[in-house]
């Protein structure tokens, strides 16, 4: 390379790396702007309790996330998470209650239930992973036909019902314990902290105004979100997921045993979705079939906004993330203006479509300063 | 270093190699060899046989007569994957490197190299990975501005020298080059060959498959013209004409007597 090549490059960089900061940084400035608006419009959005309440609100559509940034990193999709919630929250439930009623203990019931839960939503995953590396059927189809199944699977399973109930009352307070419960409390109007439970002190009008600073389903979510996103960035296991997205040949050529490795992503996917499941069981004590149903496109739709490519090989789970709280952030302002919440899916899918034609601006722009550069 | 002259032994040696596709005869007792440090261009006219000679080099095909040895060892049977690993690295058109990720992870790809965070959890080590790419890169005076830069924002050429330093670093023997300057602009093609001279100097040896006739005449120490599954012609550099090879490609001096 010449030294005025070099210099050019040198001169360029900056640029670059400008764009692509920008590219990846609108999401958040997107994010941003959103909590700007609804606080000045909405009242009540700009306080603690709200915003406690839309990380809860997130968790759902954020653990499914985190097993669909995986897959979509790889190139592929997963269609089939959003009823392995709720096969997971079915399964989950029953164990649970079935247990509890034989007279079980309610902690070891309720671990019982988690795993059963957990357990049951591996199934699809293997199912998927099997189906795309070995039979090589289409990501998009092998989910979408493991969507029916698990979808009619989890309705089954509860005769047609929508909801497990009927949980015996010490298990449904165990469970609202964890699933409403904040390692931290505060009492705006007195600046008292509590940790781990409320005193029984606190009652009435005051129960109503209770902070809940860090809530258990975002201590989890968060914890997760931790563990794979170190994973994806960090790690072998990560290195060789954004391999196979970006050239699924190459890395086969390389040595890794790519059908393996899918294989665990999909089965990571449906773990993520058995987590919001039996999350679900938690917050609302009780099991439903379509707990997740809506949840799934707002999956796909917060790693798309958070940049990553569906075309594979790149994205981040931090992007996920503000994808996560872009979708729970409409959702609970357009409520608090009192605007129809229909209204959500059109802005969500406006977002969608935003997000995709920055990042295919940026990388026009970055092409194009390349080939000038290269001389091609 | 004439080697006709010296007692040197072939690095590789196909001898009488032939392969059939149902009635059609790929290669017809094919004698090839390659020695230490020597570049052989390896031409023929489309359908002349020189992709089927190197993938059974290579391993993806195996020839139906004949036998390949490499360094004294037998290797014709064996699977792509080891004979990659006994030292026979070919770089294919489309490169094989992952293009979304950097130069240290393309060189390391599916051999990571790995140090504790905080002391216990596995971690890919991409600083080692970056600078172990980067002295490779320096063996063959490539210089790449930035390092955690994605493939997919280098030129050809840089791409292939990523290519070409994954396999050094990874001890090739023998380096196949399948077209490398094909698809790229004249100041990448000058860096490509400059690429294959210094792999000569590093007493590698390469098969270049080329049909431009200028890069060949000028890395090239040897030239083995193939003509329908034979191989017709074996010239040394300094018996090389363009007319000559450019004859013995499209068959015409077979057909003239």
């Amino acid at each position: 390379m010449t030294t005025a090549a070099r210099a050019a490059t040198a001169g360029l960089t900056p640029r670059n790396r400008a764009l692509k900061l920008l590219a990846q940084l609108w999401s958040w400035l997107f994010l941003l702007a959103l909590i700007i608006f609804f606080s000045a419009t909405g009242q009540g959005f700009l306080s603690v309790r709200n915003f406690g309440n839309i990380l809860v609100a997130s968790t759902l559509v954020m653990l499914m996330a985190i097993g669909q940034t995986y897959v979509i990193v790889t190139g592929g999709i997963d269609l089939s998470i959003g009823w392995t919630v709720g096969l997971a929250s079915v399964i989950s439930a029953t164990t649970m209650r079935n247990l509890a009623n034989g007279g079980m203990d309610v902690s070891l019931s309720i671990t019982l239930g988690v795993f059963a839960g957990l357990a049951v939503a591996l199934i699809p995953g293997i199912i998927n992973g099997a189906l795309i590396t070995r039979v090589k059927v289409p990501p998009f189809i092998a989910t979408l036909g493991m969507f029916g199944i698990v979808r009619g699977a989890a309705f089954l399973l509860t005769d047609g019902q929508n909801v497990v109930g009927d949980l015996p009352a010490a298990l449904r307070d165990s469970l609202r314990a964890i699933g409403n419960g904040s390692l931290l409390y505060s009492l705006p109007d007195t600046g008292q902290l509590y940790w781990f439970s409320l005193p029984a002190e606190v009652t009435g009008q005051q129960l109503r105004i209770v902070q809940r600073l860090l809530p258990y389903p975002v201590l989890f979510v968060v914890l997760m979100l931790i563990i794979f996103g170190f994973v994806l960035a960090r790690t072998q296991f990560g290195r060789h997921t954004y391999a196979i997205g970006g050239n699924a040949e190459a890395a086969r050529r390389a040595g890794i045993n790519v059908t393996r490795h899918l294989t665990w992503v999909y089965i990571l996917a449906a773990l993520t979705a058995g987590m919001a499941g039996v999350l679900h069981v938690f917050r609302f004590t009780a099991g439903s079939p379509n707990a997740g149903e809506s949840a799934l496109l707002d999956s796909v739709a917060a790693v798309v906004i958070g940049g990553t490519s569906l075309f594979g090989g790149e994205g981040k789970l931090s992007g996920t993330v503000v994808g996560s709280l872009i979708i729970a952030v409409l959702q609970t302002g357009l409520v608090i203006l009192a605007i129809d919440g229909l209204w959500q899916f059109i802005v969500v899918g406006c977002v969608i479509i935003i997000a995709v034609l920055v990042n295919q601006a940026q990388e026009l722009i970055m092409r194009r300063q390349e080939s000038a550069l290269h001389g091609r | 270093m004439d080697a006709k002259t010296t007692e040197r032994t072939p690095l590789l040696h196909v001898k009488g190699a032939s392969k059939y596709f149902g009635g059609l005869t790929a290669l017809d007792k094919v004698d090839f060899v390659v020695y230490p440090g020597e570049v052989v261009a390896l031409l023929g006219d489309n359908g002349a046989g020189k992709s089927t000679l190197i993938k059974c080099i290579s391993g993806v095909y195996q020839p139906d007569e004949g036998a390949i040895t490499f360094d004294g060892v037998a290797i014709h049977g064996r699977s792509p994957a080891d004979i990659r690993g006994a030292g026979i690295e070919t770089i294919y058109q489309d490169l094989a490197l992952a293009e979304n990720l950097d130069i240290g992870a393309n060189v390391f790809l599916g051999k990571e190299r790995k140090r504790r965070a905080f002391g216990v959890i596995p971690v890919t080590d991409d600083e080692f990975m970056r600078s172990e790419a980067a002295k490779v890169l320096e063996r063959l005076d490539i210089h790449i501005p930035s390092l955690k830069q994605k493939l997919v924002r280098l030129s050809g050429g840089q791409r292939q020298a990523v290519a070409i330093a994954r396999a050094l670093y990874w001890n090739a023997r023998l380096v196949i080059m399948d077209e490398p300057t094909a698809a790229l602009g004249v100041p990448e093609q000058r860096k490509v060959l400059s690429l294959i001279r210094s792999l000569r100097e590093q007493n590698i040896p390469v098969i270049l498959i080329s049909h431009t006739m200028q890069d060949v005449m000028e890395v090239a120490d040897r030239m083995v013209v193939m003509l329908r599954g034979r191989a017709v012609a074996d010239v040394p550099r300094a018996a090389a004409t363009v007319e000559g090879l450019v004859t013995a490609i499209i068959g015409a001096g077979e057909m003239g007597g």
